[in-house]
């Protein structure tokens, strides 16, 4: 019983800190209708940002530094694909690729970094309250979920904002927004850059959280993202931006439960999961090509069959 | 109002598909002009509007808009006071935004209320409100629905309204009631000729109906091969019948006016 608890708690961390990754696929996929693969290299570039800082002694200082990190990765993106006409997915492996690099510099030239016994800003607030034992139980969970939360609070406010609605309409309609005298540039470059910091953000929680960082971290973390966010938008709903910011929140846990359930009970191999993640997510943005093939050869079977008649 | 001097455009230069689309073109419109242009298919109709519009830049020329000139100007930032509406009533509005969040956008180009962070005030949809009930359309009390649920007809009219909603110094209309059905498209047309009557707007309507070419307006313009062959207004406009338009046309250009479209419209 009281693993359960353990494993339900640690799910729910999880997916609190992955939920940020998926609130960033959001705001780049959903609302600016842009694939953004810069994703997996600013979830490591976040991470390894906030690993360093906070060795350095600035655990508080570091979330801040890796949602700059993000933010810049983002900025070179958009800037390939606004300015340089790069086609957007490819702007998105280019800064991809190079953030490989960047990545191994900010761990000093090495494949991982780890904390040993520094503090972290869960260590820190561990101690708040005067180590009550409910708070030292739960401290991690909370500040999960407070961190991703107020993220999500701020980005649905935000996307109310004349700037907000800027964005949104980019996704919809950009000549619209030309016509509205703002340029789609700008909107994309400010949207990647806020979805890249939502992603660094996520990256430095789970870097302080597990206490390392390794390059292989980030791998396939953009399609693990859409499928929290798939999910939540099947259990939660499409319509609006609060229930967007919602689904993710809720795709997110239910992922990470997902996983949970799996890594102990072994009905399919752990190594297995990116390859079952990878065909639901293809399945799932497939489904109206699906669907509506199958209607169309319903219908030509109909037709044929009528004919021998 | 509207300062268009010699400007000319060519697409796909040194290429098999060369086209040259504007041809030292040069028009004046005063400020409260209302011109109609008509033309055979491919005369540059659409080309014009782009070039003041700032779609794209002109290979040579200039264009003055209100005294400012914004030859080199982006688009976006021309449309700060330039409205313009497309004959597909899809390509104005955001479908996905609410009518309310539409007319926000639309408000971007007023000089108050624009600070990137603020939101909608109750004051603006109070507005909003009021505007929309002008339209006829019950869309007053729709504020909150997505514009993708409307029809054709109640998104040309929106867009109209945002194209309008922070008076413009120049409206462009590119066949704009052309894709709706005839009721709607006469009702858009109503709103149009009343809006534009009311706030003096300087205006200029790419057509493909004849009659609505002499009725519009103050002026029709005629365009073939990126110029303007015919320019007719006052007295000489006000007796004209299509027949002698296309007499007119034929006589100065030496053919006849070639548009599917206009021969097969009333």
């Amino acid at each position: 019983m009281g693993s359960i608890l353990l494993i339900s708690q640690t799910a729910l961390e999880l997916g609190f800190q992955y939920a940020l990754v998926a609130m960033a696929l959001f705001l780049s996929y959903r609302i600016l209708d842009i694939a953004d693969l810069t994703t997996d290299g600013s979830f490591v570039l976040g991470a390894a940002v906030s690993v360093t800082v906070t060795a350095a002694g600035h655990p508080v200082l570091a979330i801040p530094a890796a949602m700059l990190a993000g933010a810049c990765a983002g900025f070179v993106t958009a800037f390939l694909q606004t300015r340089m006409g790069v086609p957007s997915i490819l702007a998105g492996i280019i800064t991809n690729t190079g953030l490989y690099t960047v990545n191994l510099m900010a761990m000093g030239w090495k494949s991982s970094a780890s904390l040993m016994k520094k503090d972290t800003v869960f260590s820190l607030a561990k101690g708040l309250f005067g180590g009550a034992s409910f708070w030292v139980q739960w401290h991690e969970l909370i500040l999960s979920a407070a961190v991703t939360i107020l993220a999500g609070v701020l980005l649905y406010l935000f996307l109310g904002t004349r700037l907000g609605l800027s964005i949104r309409a980019t996704g919809d309609n950009r000549d619209m927004v030309r016509a509205s005298s703002v340029n789609p540039t700008f909107t994309i470059t400010v949207g990647l850059c806020m979805a890249n910091a939502l992603t660094g953000l996520s990256g430095a929680v789970v870097g302080q959280y597990q206490r390392t960082v390794d390059m292989g971290s980030g791998t396939g973390i953009v399609v693990i993202g859409l499928a929290c966010l798939i999910i939540g938008e099947t259990v939660v709903g499409r319509r609006g931006m609060g229930r967007g910011v919602i689904a993710v929140m809720v795709g997110s846990v239910i992922y990470r439960f997902i996983y949970a359930i799996v890594f102990y009970t072994k009905v399919v191999p752990v190594d297995c999961l990116k390859l079952l993640t990878a065909a639901v997510v293809a399945l799932a943005i497939a489904a109206p090509t699906i669907k509506a093939g199958a209607g169309f050869h319903k219908r030509k079977l109909a037709a044929l069959r009528k004919g021998d008649r | 109002m509207l300062r268009i001097d010699n400007i000319s455009k060519t697409f796909n230069p040194g290429t098999v598909n060369e086209k040259t689309a504007l041809d030292r073109l040069s028009l004046h419109l005063a400020p409260g002009d209302f011109a109609t242009i008509i033309g055979s298919n491919g005369a540059g109709k659409s080309t014009l509007l782009n070039a003041v519009a700032g779609s794209f830049f002109v290979d040579s020329g200039s264009i003055t808009l209100g005294g400012e000139d914004v030859t080199f100007t982006p688009n976006h930032r021309r449309s700060r006071v330039i409205g313009r509406l497309f004959q597909d009533p899809l390509r104005g509005t955001a479908p996905s935004l609410t009518i309310e969040e539409n007319l926000a956008l639309a408000y971007l180009r007023s000089s108050e209320g624009t600070a990137p962070l603020s939101r909608i005030r109750k004051k603006d949809k109070e507005f909003f409100a009021e505007q929309l009930k002008l339209l006829g359309m019950g869309l007053e009390d729709r504020m909150r629905q997505p514009v993708g649920l409307l029809s054709g007809g109640q998104r040309q009219a929106l867009t109209l309204l945002m194209a309008t909603l922070v008076t413009p110094r120049l409206l462009l209309l590119d066949e704009h009631t052309a894709a709706l059905d005839p009721a709607t498209a006469e009702k858009v047309l109503e709103l149009t000729r009343a809006i534009v009557a009311e706030h003096h707007i300087t205006c200029l309507m790419v057509t493909h109906n004849m009659r609505q070419a002499l009725d519009l307006g103050s002026r029709t313009l005629m365009m073939a091969d990126g110029r303007i062959v015919l320019d007719v207004s006052g007295q000489e406009r006000a007796g004209m019948t299509v027949d002698d338009l296309l007499r007119r046309f034929k006589k100065d250009t030496g053919h006849d006016l070639d548009n599917d479209r206009i021969l097969l419209s009333d």
